[in-house]
């Protein structure tokens, strides 16, 4: 517990059950999401557009792409703590990091509410 | 004193590339778990061209079509296959690393049997899902 560093994770268990429980959640949208493409009607732009003009569609979607965002960004940030060691460089790659994973989740919102 | 002048001492690392290609051989649950890694960090990046394509098939029927035609090109198709093998391998990877870390199997050949599961799976949703898109 000496050699706690600014670009560590937070030595605490918040992020590893956070990364587990959005797991779940996103495994959930996709057996839904797979079952509604495989079994629904072929799809064509209407049935496309249909599908994702749903609230609940909508919605289940967007905390979806809220748990990709929050996975993505554990999940990335542990492969930065693997292999690079500068503390400048990977500080500057987790901003990076941590933009583009927000800057998915806006354009999603934009997506999903245009 | 002796334990500790020998722990100090500096001992020959045998890591090189040769080794890590061709001579250190990895599990099959070290291959689940490195094949983890790789499509999770191939889905990062993956996720502007995924959103791409979601924004233009939304935009408009012509623009729906322009994407249905896009997804048709051989290159494209193979993209697409390679980020579907890791949303799948990932997917199923995921499911066997939260069986371990609630203490299931744990034991040797459950372990190695698990692994195997996980990479015959993710290939075979893979064809399942390759072969419905096209």
């Amino acid at each position: 517990m000496v050699s706690r560093i600014v670009v560590g994770a937070h030595y605490g268990w918040r992020d590893w059950l956070a990364q587990r429980v959005t797991a779940v959640i996103m495994a959930a949208y996709t057996v839904i999401l797979a079952a509604v493409l495989l079994l629904g009607a072929p799809i064509n732009y209407g049935v496309w557009r249909d599908l994702f003009a749903q609230g609940w569609m909508r919605v289940a979607t967007l905390l979806f792409a809220v748990s990709v965002a929050w996975h993505m960004w554990i999940g990335v940030r542990d492969i930065l703590m693997d292999y690079v060691k500068p503390v400048a460089l990977r500080l500057a790659l987790q901003v990076f990091v941590i933009l583009t994973v927000a800057g998915y989740l806006g354009w999603t919102v934009q997506i999903l509410w245009r | 004193m002796m334990s500790l002048a020998a722990a100090n001492k500096k001992r020959p690392k045998y890591l090189n590339l040769t080794a890590l290609l061709f001579e250190i051989r990895l599990p099959l649950a070290g291959w689940v778990s490195i094949l983890h890694r790789i499509s999770g960090a191939l889905m990062f990046v993956a996720t502007l061209w995924l959103l791409f394509m979601l924004d233009r098939s939304l935009a408009s029927a012509r623009e729906f079509e322009f994407v249905r035609h896009y997804l048709g090109l051989v290159p494209v198709k193979l993209a697409l296959l390679v980020l579907i093998w890791a949303y799948c391998h990932h997917f199923c990877a995921g499911i066997r690393f939260l069986l371990l870390e609630t203490q299931r199997g744990w034991d040797k050949p459950t372990a190695r049997l698990t692994s195997i599961i996980v990479l015959v799976a993710g290939l075979a949703l893979t064809a399942l899902f390759g072969a419905k898109l096209w």
